[in-house]
């Protein structure tokens, strides 16, 4: 029903004691995620809010807790070095909230999990400058507002916090759920990016259809068009925010800049399209572009009576699981 | 951070990377002592370099600050030769005065420190940088044998002149890529030797120090062949900056628009733009599709706001200081997407804003996430010209009407 996180994943909060750390902790747990361990050095064998363990290393959280997801919180000076710390340790989904992290850092931390992956590791880092990941009515491991998700068929991957929300709004008012939405974060430096997460959503049975939010700068989002355009024949909804944005300044995040000519919204709409991604014009057409696309996926999956019967069954199944999940 | 070549090209120093030697001054009484250092360390020729924070300088053209019709000099960056009293009288000529450049925009940057270096000759001009590739997230070094011009246009028209080496961050530059390049430049003899040294404490220089870019354009050979940066560019990272506190005082806020310094102050991302409307907005993602959007509506962005995560009342009384400084601005669309914020607190930040300001152009309010209705009515009954809308396409469509 998901990609990377789910209801089995046990979520380790780095920096928990931090005022952040404690703040979204409170509310991934208020969510329903199963966050098993925390890590704040120094403050080892303590309890945070009298439930959850705190460990001085993630090595050791993950040792006695069997966590296999972590959410990093810690200031953006010792952020790079606790995403090395979480992947030398052997968590799998590493989930970088903080902002402002030194480039050269992050080219150090990307690198060696890439180096680690290269050997037969399969880490995933998401961020940093990332809103987080969450799989609705499964598992939050984020910022994000959570009573905006709706369970679902839908996979969405966004470089930005907040217009990240106000699709995933729109979707869940038209009763389009989503299946995971992911923020990949807005950094120059990136763990996983726009293609690698449209792999993943394209290998996801329960993801129908997905929707990509790029902005201006780099070329993350022409390098996933032309990914899509050869192995995805699940719709794709787009859109690129930043048109009006002026070349050579940075538009808050680090990634955002318009350099030499290069990363221009009309730039990367165009090979979007050619592509063939439905590019929404305006922002505020994310939900209605994605609801049509849908509906025509619909209209031509009706034609093949199999498929239909397939369908019917698997949404069977996905009610009797929300239904256990409210339960819990 | 930008920082000028004056401050770029002393960094480098430090890191025995070899630059053309020079004095900064700021006022003209500085420029015979100037000179005469320089003569004092055996330089015979000179060249008066503007600083700016813009390339193109050699070319660009100075105009009179109090007249901008009047042109006072072609180029920003002139070679005097041995002849100190021409140099003098260029300097005094353009010190002061607004520098327009390719880079700058037709508004131009005023030229407030002159940087007086020794003249060189030279036999050949090349190209390199330092900077990261985010397509691997590796830093990269690119190196050209056609120094002194465009790069970008080197990239576009002849793109095999351009050779590009990964740094490996784990292991650092090696002296066999450092060898690589000084082939591929043509390099032979002394220059040869002093490139692979020069480019090794480059890249130590551009690693130590943070930096998101080090371009040396043109890096020349000079007749005795020496290799030498005549120019130097250096960007540092602003994540990192909490590392190098020496560098905070290189910053240059007369480079700077004084509302994005005054914004910066308050912990606001502010961009100034032409149009009308002005926006302040939670997220840079948002307050992009945000300024799209009013755009697709018919109106003009006036800026980029990004007030960040909690839009608190204080956050959202600085924001409208910021954006009523701009006299363009008519109307103004606030879009918050609230989330775990409560959309009702932020209503009353801003009604409690709006009051104290004394407001009167129309603001367009959308508050989305937690309590948004509670929110809605706050704003509607505060008797303020509050306009609350629903939807982005709503709230777009209001702000809008409203300057119509």
């Amino acid at each position: 029903m998901s990609i990377l996180v789910n209801k089995k994943s046990k979520v380790l909060i780095q920096g928990i004691t931090g005022t952040e750390g404690t703040f979204h902790t409170t509310q991934m747990l208020e969510y329903g995620t199963n966050v098993v361990a925390g890590v704040t050095p120094g403050k080892g064998e303590t309890m945070f809010q009298d439930k959850i363990p705190v460990f001085n290393t993630v090595k050791e959280a993950v040792e006695k807790s069997g966590a296999d997801v972590s959410a990093i919180f810690v200031p953006s000076g010792f952020a790079g070095d606790a995403v090395i710390e979480a992947a030398d340790a052997g968590i799998k989904v590493i989930v970088c909230i903080t902002e402002g992290i030194p480039t050269n850092e992050m080219i150090r931390a990307y690198n060696y999990i890439k180096l680690l992956n290269n050997r037969g590791e399969e880490i995933h880092l998401i961020g940093p400058n990332s809103p987080g990941i969450i799989s609705p009515e499964e598992c939050k491991v984020g910022i994000m507002p959570g009573f905006i998700h709706k369970k679902g068929n839908v996979g969405v991957i966004s470089r930005s916090g907040t217009l990240t929300y106000e699709a995933v709004d729109q979707l869940t008012k038209l009763g389009i759920g989503q299946s995971t939405c992911i923020g990949i974060g807005g950094d120059p430096v990136i763990g996983t990016r726009f293609i690698d997460a449209i792999k993943l959503f394209n290998e996801d049975k329960n993801t129908y259809a997905i929707l990509m939010i790029g902005e201006i700068g780099g070329n993350a989002e022409e390098e996933a068009a032309y990914y899509i355009k050869e192995n995805v024949k699940k719709p794709v909804v787009g859109f690129i925010a930043g048109k009006t944005a002026p070349p050579g300044r940075r538009m808050g995040h680090a990634g955002a800049i318009i350099s030499g000519g290069k990363g221009t919204a009309a730039e990367k709409v165009t090979v979007m399209k050619e592509c063939g991604i439905i590019v929404a014009d305006s922002p505020a057409d994310l939900g209605i572009t994605m609801k049509a696309a849908l509906e025509n996926m619909k209209l031509k999956t009706k034609s093949r009576k199999k498929n239909k019967k397939k369908d019917k069954k698997s949404k069977k199944k996905d009610k009797k699981k929300d239904k256990k999940f409210r339960k819990k | 951070m930008k920082i000028h070549e004056y401050q770029g090209k002393a960094i480098l120093k430090k890191y025995n990377v070899t630059v053309q030697d020079g004095i900064a001054i700021k006022s003209m009484d500085e420029f015979d002592s100037a000179v005469n250092s320089l003569r004092e360390r055996g330089i015979q020729q000179y060249v008066v370099k503007s600083q700016i924070h813009a390339g193109g300088r050699g070319k660009g053209k100075v105009y009179n600050k109090n007249n901008r019709d009047e042109l006072i000099a072609e180029g920003g960056v002139k070679f005097f030769g041995q002849d100190v009293e021409k140099a003098k009288e260029y300097a005094g000529k353009i010190l002061g005065n607004i520098l327009v450049t390719h880079q700058t925009g037709a508004e131009g940057k005023e030229v407030q420190t002159l940087f007086i270096t020794e003249g060189l000759d030279y036999k050949k001009e090349l190209y390199i940088s330092i900077l990261l590739d985010r397509s691997v997230s590796k830093n990269v070094i690119m190196a050209s044998t056609e120094g002194g011009v465009e790069i970008e246009k080197v990239a576009a028209e002849t793109p095999e002149k351009i050779v590009k080496c990964y740094v490996e961050p784990s292991i650092g530059l090696q002296s066999f890529q450092s060898r690589e390049i000084a082939f591929a430049l043509n390099l032979e003899g002394n220059a040869f030797k002093d490139f692979q040294k020069f480019l090794m404490n480059l890249y130590k220089a551009y690693e130590d120090t943070d930096a998101s870019l080090v371009e040396i354009n043109p890096l020349i050979i000079t007749n005795d062949d020496k290799i030498l940066a005549l120019d130097a560019k250096v960007n540092l990272d602003d994540n990192a900056l909490f590392k190098h506190k020496e560098f905070l005082e290189l910053r240059d806020l007369n480079e700077e628009d004084p509302l994005e310094i005054e914004a910066s102050k308050y912990d606001l991302n502010y961009i100034k733009l032409d149009g009308n409307v002005g926006c302040m907005v939670n997220g840079a993602g948002l307050a992009m599709a945000t300024m799209d959007i009013i755009k697709l509506a018919g109106g003009e962005p006036a800026n980029f706001l990004d007030v960040g995560g909690s839009a608190s009342a204080e956050t959202v009384e600085n924001g409208f200081k910021i954006i009523l400084s701009d006299k363009n601005v008519k109307a103004i669309l606030i879009n918050i997407f609230g989330g775990i914020v409560r959309c009702d607190r932020v209503a009353t930040g801003v009604v409690q804003a709006a009051s104290n300001l004394h407001i009167d152009l129309p603001v367009v309010v959308r508050l989305q996430g937690t309590n948004s209705e509670e929110a809605r009515k706050i704003l509607d009954d505060s008797g303020l010209n509050l306009i609350s809308a629903d939807t982005l396409a709503d709230a777009a469509e209001k702000v809008t009407k409203a300057i119509a």
